[in-house]
């Protein structure tokens, strides 16, 4: 038993006394200091994307940069400007010519972004920069004025930026892909939560958020193959590659947003409130339209807004499946070019510092603004509208 | 009452506006065991939670007054609150084992005090098992889950594990509110005997409990310690009217 | 009290007849149909891409090197590429999530304003769009870390400063980051508070406890998290478009400074830039095959994990 008790020490003011643990220290600074990341990430991302799109609104500072791509046209190493000669590569677009990248290819033994690159940089630069600082010089006064022009073409002699053109794409994606998804998902979401057996929900709610695991390109793909052909033959409309097509794929890629969350709040509703619907005599549907819905209201708000964010944002079906082309018109089955898609498209065309890259950064910067805005609206909007509810109105 | 361990002073204890514990002064002896009884809601679990000083996790909870073990405040802003549990231990209502073997779950208290020694670790294992009576059933299997035990045993692994880091002081929250009445009778023998070498402080709601297994009663109503004394005199004859009520069952 | 009953009920619900039956009826019909359609069409598009890619797909397709200007041969550098990246990226996103969703239930006082503006900064990076995400690694990690090391350290020498496998993989982790805090934070508040008191009250301190019972305890819900990242990781395209994607390389990476295949990536190529889409048609739907039953696989194991650990709550 002695063995048991080897400190003798009882209750003294000496052998409490208040110990400094360093690991104890150490362990909660760095776990708060790595959830305050989360918080930085946030700013990083919007300070990096912004800042990118800088130039466009200081002409000072352009033609600073320009000038250090005009000095480092005799060392290119030193300033890695890219140049159109290096894009190929390193963002791995894609040239028509595919054996031309395999003669690249061959010689393995060179970094491979360099190889022939570096003798071209100059060459390349020399030719190119001057051309740039003068489009920029031009068009610096003109960026701004055509932003709300509704012309895309941000790589002809007289550049135009007509943000509106993208933005009519965008919106027009955007209200199909919604048509679809939002009373599908929610429909979904009323018959698992309210209708369906536990049993049936217990099948059916993992089925449908499966849909969350098919990755958008997968599902561009499937669009561009499969759908595009489809739909063209039922309606029987010109262009392949249309607005529509892309909306409906992206329905797709919403839909599961849609679906999780308003099941969530539907299924939040508190059981009195239908169960005392029942009791007065409502049938099943009466009590899941005239009781169980409304109450999940601000829940299936919250649904849609995300689920508008995130068909706004994507970018890999609408590049697949739209046609991407920056045409002015209301008819769904034509064409259509939207931000995200214009980002991902032609970034890896642009040159570092130039016009076109700032502008594709400002559209980001946007797309940035508006994905954060409409999570804070469906975040506090819903966490007012619940307090409220639960408070009594 | 000579040998007093615990001393409180006026101690009331706030969740966040409302007063749970209203200006407890009491004297807790040494080796004896205490019981705390009172009809539930009256505070004393939240009494003996402040004693190792539990309630420290409950958001908004706010202390005034002393608790003096051994003459020192362990409310005083220079105590270690971690230190202080390794001499106050306490087993908790509902059997609490971790999901581990048998032998770890008794060597956690050890290890984390730094003893590293396989021999000595074997050795408190051992004492500890023997100590609460559960040795002779779980001595073959020592590497089995402990969470593979009846409900009684597993209270007693507990019992055990808080007797591994050599306590001064056990505290019981109505350790055996949950179990069969063989599993009760045997935990209420252990009671018995670990007075010897231990403080003990039990809460119960189980009046005859408190009456077999303790010393000292104490009895709390609505926050206030309504009086303590030899548990033969509550019992026989309490000294105020609500006192006398509870234990007549008139109410509770 | 009856009547009260009666005649509410008639006011709320007058039309409680046969027609309203048949609307009913209609109703629940139509959520029906909504939730067969979505299944419908979730089979179909599995059905349609395992028809059409079936007859390519193969072993040899899966571990061989991609021929004649990718219109022949397999796709073993994609695979290999898409492998590292989710990797490098759960190196980096495993332990960030696993310590913030730590902070958010073990270190987080219930009405900190500093959980709040974590919660809500996690929430924003789930919706924000995966393109800037790409946007981001390009003008962050390459422009501003890369090119910073290149000019500190390098001499100015190019190397870090252009995409590769280390700039993408690290954009890929913020873009996960919220799958696996969310899966961590589920499980960590599985962990009964009973436990946590246990080891408290044996004199444990609270770092003590968070790593000998805790976190333990809490390794399923990782592993989901873990599981789920690299499903959507394996997936996303948008973010490494710019960040180190390659079209073709001759060559497996031989470190993270280098550029990689990848599935998604390769999937959208071959199906919008290829000389000859029609000609690689097999290709490309065997590689979308193999993307497909590589994220639905994953997210199957995830979704059985995370049930037990709920039926587990539940016990």
């Amino acid at each position: 038993m002695s063995s048991q008790n080897p400190t003798t020490f009882s209750f003294t003011k000496e052998s409490l006394k208040k110990q400094f643990r360093w690991s104890e220290f150490l362990a909660e600074k760095i776990i708060s200091g790595v959830a305050f990341l989360s918080i930085a990430i946030i700013f990083l991302i919007f300070i990096f994307v912004f800042k990118e799109s800088l130039p466009l609104f200081s002409s000072s500072k352009t033609v600073e940069k320009t000038e250090i791509q005009v000095t480092s046209t005799t060392q290119p190493e030193t300033y890695g400007a890219p140049t159109e000669d290096l894009e190929p590569e390193t963002y791995g677009t894609p040239t028509e010519d595919l054996t031309a990248i395999d003669v690249v290819e061959t010689n393995e033994l060179e970094p491979e972004t360099y190889g022939e690159a570096v003798e071209e940089l100059t060459v390349g630069t020399e030719e190119e920069t001057p051309k740039i600082t003068e489009t920029n010089k031009e068009g610096k006064n003109n960026t701004w004025s055509t932003f709300l022009s509704c012309e895309w073409f941000p790589v002809s002699e007289n550049p135009r930026f007509g943000l509106i053109a993208l933005l009519i794409g965008t919106l027009k994606v955007t209200i199909i892909a919604m048509l679809f998804a939002g009373p599908l998902g929610v429909l979904a979401a009323l018959y698992t939560s309210t209708f369906a057996s536990k049993r049936a929900k217990e099948i059916i709610k993992p089925v449908i958020e499966l849909l969350a695991a098919f990755p958008s390109v997968v599902i561009g793909f499937f669009a561009l193959m499969i759908m595009a052909t489809f739909f063209q033959n039922l309606f029987g409309y010109e262009t392949r590659l249309n607005a529509f097509v892309g909306g409906v794929a992206m329905a797709l890629a919403a839909i599961p947003i849609i679906y999780t969350i308003s099941e969530d709040a539907l299924s939040a509703v508190p059981k009195t409130y239908t169960e005392a619907s029942l009791a007065l005599g409502a049938s099943k549907w009466q009590t899941a339209f005239f009781v169980t819905l409304p109450a999940a209201i601000p829940g299936i708000f919250a649904a849609i807004l995300l689920g508008i964010g995130r068909v706004f944002g994507e970018t890999m079906i609408v590049l697949m499946a739209t046609g991407n082309a920056a045409l002015n018109s209301a008819n769904p089955f034509e064409s259509v070019r939207t931000f995200a898609a214009t980002i991902g498209s032609e970034m890896a065309e642009t040159v570092f510092g130039e016009t076109h890259y700032s502008v594709l950064f400002f559209i980001g910067s946007l797309l940035f603004v508006f994905s954060f805005g409409l999570n804070a609206l469906a975040e506090f909007y819903v966490k007012g509208k619940l307090i409220k509810k639960i408070q009594g109105k | 009452m000579k040998d007093i361990k615990i001393e409180v002073n006026k101690l009331s204890l706030y969740y966040g506006e409302k007063l749970a514990l209203n200006e407890i002064s009491m004297q807790i002896p040494r080796n004896k065991v205490t019981a705390l009884i009172g009809p539930s809601g009256c505070g004393k679990s939240t009494f003996l939670r402040s004693i190792n000083r539990m309630n420290d996790l409950i958001p908004d909870v706010k202390i005034t007054g002393e608790m003096l073990v051994e003459g020192v405040n362990i409310y005083d802003k220079n105590v270690d609150v971690v230190n202080i549990r390794k001499k106050i231990g306490m087993v908790f209502q509902k059997s609490n084992p971790f999901p581990k073997s048998i032998y770890e779950n008794i060597a956690y208290g050890p290890k984390i005090n730094g003893i590293k020694d396989k021999k000595q670790l074997d050795e408190i294992v051992e004492t500890s098992l023997r100590q609460a009576a559960i040795w002779d059933e779980v001595k073959d299997r020592l590497g089995d889950s402990a969470m593979g035990l009846s409900g009684g045993q597993q209270q007693r692994l507990c019992i055990a594990r808080t007797l591994a880091v050599s306590p001064d002081i056990v505290l019981m929250d109505e350790p055996a509110s949950a179990l069969d009445p063989i599993s009760t009778s045997k935990i209420e023998e252990l009671v018995h005997q670990l007075k010897e070498q231990y403080t003990i402080i039990i809460v119960t709601h189980n009046m005859q409990q408190a009456a077999r297994t303790s010393d000292y009663t104490a009895f709390f109503y609505l926050g206030e310690l309504i009086e303590m004394d030899k548990t033969k005199s509550i019992f026989t004859k309490p000294s105020k009217k609500q006192t006398e009520d509870y234990i007549t069952g008139r109410f509770g | 009290m009856n009547t009260t009953t009666t005649e509410e009920k008639s006011l709320f619900f007058a039309g409680n007849t046969k027609s309203s039956d048949l609307k009913g009826r209609l109703i629940v019909g139509s959520t029906l149909a909504a939730v067969i359609l979505i299944i419908a069409v979730l089979f179909l598009i599995i059905g349609i891409i395992v028809y059409n890619g079936w007859d390519m797909f193969s072993w040899e397709f899966i571990s061989s090197f991609p021929t004649d200007g990718m219109t022949k041969g397999g796709i073993l550098p994609a695979i290999i590429g898409t492998f590292i990246l989710v990797i490098v990226m759960s190196l980096a996103a495993v332990p960030f999530g696993t310590i913030t969703a730590l902070y958010l239930t073990e270190y987080a006082a219930e009405n900190s304003k500093f959980a709040a503006a974590v919660r809500f900064s996690v929430r924003t990076l789930a919706v924000v769009p995966s393109i800037i995400f790409g946007l981001f690694g390009l003008g962050f990690f390459i422009q501003f870390i890369g090119t910073g090391i290149d000019k500190t350290f390098n001499a100015g020498q190019l190397h870090w400063g252009q995409p590769n496998i280390l700039w993408a993989s690290l954009t890929m982790a913020l873009l996960t980051l919220p799958v696996i805090i969310v899966s961590v934070e589920e499980a960590l508040k599985t962990v009964p508070r009973e436990l946590r008191e246990a080891s408290l009250a044996l004199g444990a301190t609270k770092w003590q406890t968070i790593r000998k019972v805790v976190l333990p305890e809490s390794v399923a819900g990782i592993m989901t998290g873990t599981i789920l990242a690299v499903s959507r990781g394996a997936g996303e395209v948008a973010p490494i478009l710019f960040t180190g994607a390659a079209y073709y390389l001759a060559t497996l990476p031989k470190s993270v400074s280098d550029q990689f295949m990848n599935l998604g990536y390769h999937i959208y190529i071959m199906s919008t830039q290829s000389s000859d889409v029609e000609k690689t048609m097999p290709i490309q739907f065997a590689t979308t095959l193999v993307l497909l039953m590589l994220t639905i696989s994953l997210n199957i194991v995830a979704v059985i994990i995370r049930s037990r650990i709920r039926r587990k709550k539940v016990s």
